[in-house]
């Protein structure tokens, strides 16, 4: 995968920390999802203007003893399966979510 | 319930996360049920800031599941702005209205503020039935208004059938337009005291040949033969089961701030007007007294062979007089699933003895109830 790629939690969610774990919702399918804790980590860092390079760089790299490439290509296949059930924005260019509810596209 | 919640639910559980709050916004409303167990004053809500500040701190003691309720939760002007916080905190918001102000400028603004779904309260399919137990002329024809905006938005609707004597044939009627609508369907038929320890209502209750047609129709129980089979009375496990999730994963706000474990058992348990959220669901003594009680702990039922089936609402027993003790409304239930009496419903029969119901109140009143027998009783003063 070449270029920088960003990943944002999409508004059309719920979410909540249990322990090491996440909980997310899709709003739209009541879908339900738990998210590991490394999965988590990058749920967590998912704002919309830190690649994602970055992110496994500085989140799951610093913290696991694991391979930068190997953890890179975790992290891709774990966004875009997130990505296709909508509840997280994934693009090649930084992510501008809205300042209110009402304003986005949820 | 699927493998995953049940995982989840069981992780808060042993984590004592409260993963479920239900929270009233007002018991203000714009119809006047005749089975309603609220009154429809302002006592002193919170406010937009102090709600705001509540769900700031259910967010941070993990509540993931909200359902926001009343009295009719559009009568609070501030309505929305308290929605689109709690979808910031990212909540899985659960409404119960009654729909009659949901117009489609609202049902835009609810789908664009991803609630998971939306509870409207439809008793009949005939309006003249409806609207008397409303007492709203045309607010049939208005929540239904509601249900067809927000189903057209793409909004799960779930439409409550709550049952008793003047609707108690019309739940088929309800159940097909809820069909035909893609809304589901859920009903209750228990009726439950007023808050104020009134128990006149109960009279709406449906009888027991009414109770018997509903828990032998397989589109609404399932297995027929599995849910009305014979009790077989408790095996070791069951002892050691909790009643239910209230106070355990779930709790209850009021529009004052005043903490329950369930908004059908009002066991004043703190006020987060005077305490953190968390610390009332960590450290409450009512909490915890709900927390240790098993089936083992209470008398009648660990020994009634409807024990390990029964569906005892711990928050009923309350109100009967005892939370350890069985729900009267239960046994009955029980009874008309499976046609055979328990010992507590026979004697109770014989008895023919009126309930004693807990009259509810906030701890506000709790605590002046307390000073004032405190000053009648204290030496110190005479």
């Amino acid at each position: 995968m070449s270029g920088k790629r960003y990943v944002a939690r999409s508004t059309a969610i719920a979410a909540r920390e249990i322990g090491d774990e996440t909980m997310v919702m899709s709003a739209t399918t009541s879908t339900l999802f738990t998210l590991d804790e490394v999965g988590s980590v990058i749920w967590e860092a998912a704002d919309g203007v830190t690649s994602l390079d970055e992110i496994v760089a500085n989140k799951i790299c610093a913290q696991y003893d694991i391979a930068p490439e190997v953890a890179l290509k975790d992290a891709e296949v774990f966004v875009e399966a997130l990505a296709k059930h909508g509840i997280l924005l994934l693009s090649d260019e930084p992510i501008v979510q809205p300042n209110s509810l009402s304003e986005g596209t949820v | 319930m699927s493998a995953l919640m049940a995982e989840m639910v069981d992780k808060a559980l042993k984590m004592k996360i409260p993963l479920s709050v239900q929270l009233d916004l007002t018991y203000r409303c714009n119809e006047r049920c005749i089975h309603c167990y609220l009154d429809h004053d302002d006592h002193g809500e919170m406010t937009t800031a102090e709600i705001k500040d509540l769900l700031d701190q259910m967010a941070a003691a993990g509540v993931f599941f909200l359902t926001i309720s009343g009295g009719e939760i559009l009568m609070r002007r501030d309505f929305y702005e308290i929605l689109e916080h709690a979808r910031l905190r990212t909540f899985s918001v659960k409404l119960k209205t009654n729909g009659v102000l949901i117009r489609k400028k609202e049902a835009d603004r609810l789908h664009s503020l991803g609630v998971e779904s939306v509870q409207i309260s439809i008793y009949s399919h005939h309006p003249e039935v409806h609207d008397a137990i409303t007492k709203m002329p045309g607010s049939l024809k208005q929540s239904m208004n509601a249900v067809r905006l927000l189903r057209k938005h793409g909004i799960h609707v779930v439409i409550a059938n709550v049952l008793m004597v003047q609707n108690a044939h019309d739940y088929q009627g309800v159940r097909a337009l809820a069909i035909e609508l893609g809304a589901q369907f859920i009903m209750d038929p228990t009726i439950t005291p007023m808050m104020d320890g009134d128990r006149s209502i109960l009279s709406l209750n449906v009888d027991q040949a009414s109770l018997r047609e509903v828990f032998r129709n397989e589109a609404l129980v399932g297995n027929v033969e599995e849910f009305c089979a014979p009790p077989q009375g408790p095996g070791e496990d069951a002892l050691d089961m909790l009643p239910c999730s209230a106070g355990h994963t779930a709790c209850y706000v009021s529009p004052y701030g005043d903490v329950y474990p369930c908004v059908q058992f009002p066991l004043p348990s703190g006020n987060v007007r005077r305490t953190k959220f968390l610390d009332i669901w960590r450290d409450s003594p009512q909490l915890n007294e709900v927390r240790s009680i098993t089936l083992r702990d209470m008398p009648s039922c660990s020994k009634c062979t409807h024990g390990g089936t029964c569906t005892r609402c711990p928050g009923l027993a309350y109100l009967e007089g005892n939370m350890r003790g069985p729900s009267y409304q239960d046994c009955e239930k029980s009874y008309a699933r499976t046609g055979i009496p328990s010992d507590i419903l026979k004697k109770m029969r014989a008895s023919q003895a009126p309930l004693q119901l807990v009259q509810i109140q906030g701890l506000q009143q709790v605590a002046q109830d307390l000073v004032v027998a405190a000053t009648a009783t204290c030496p110190a003063g005479t």
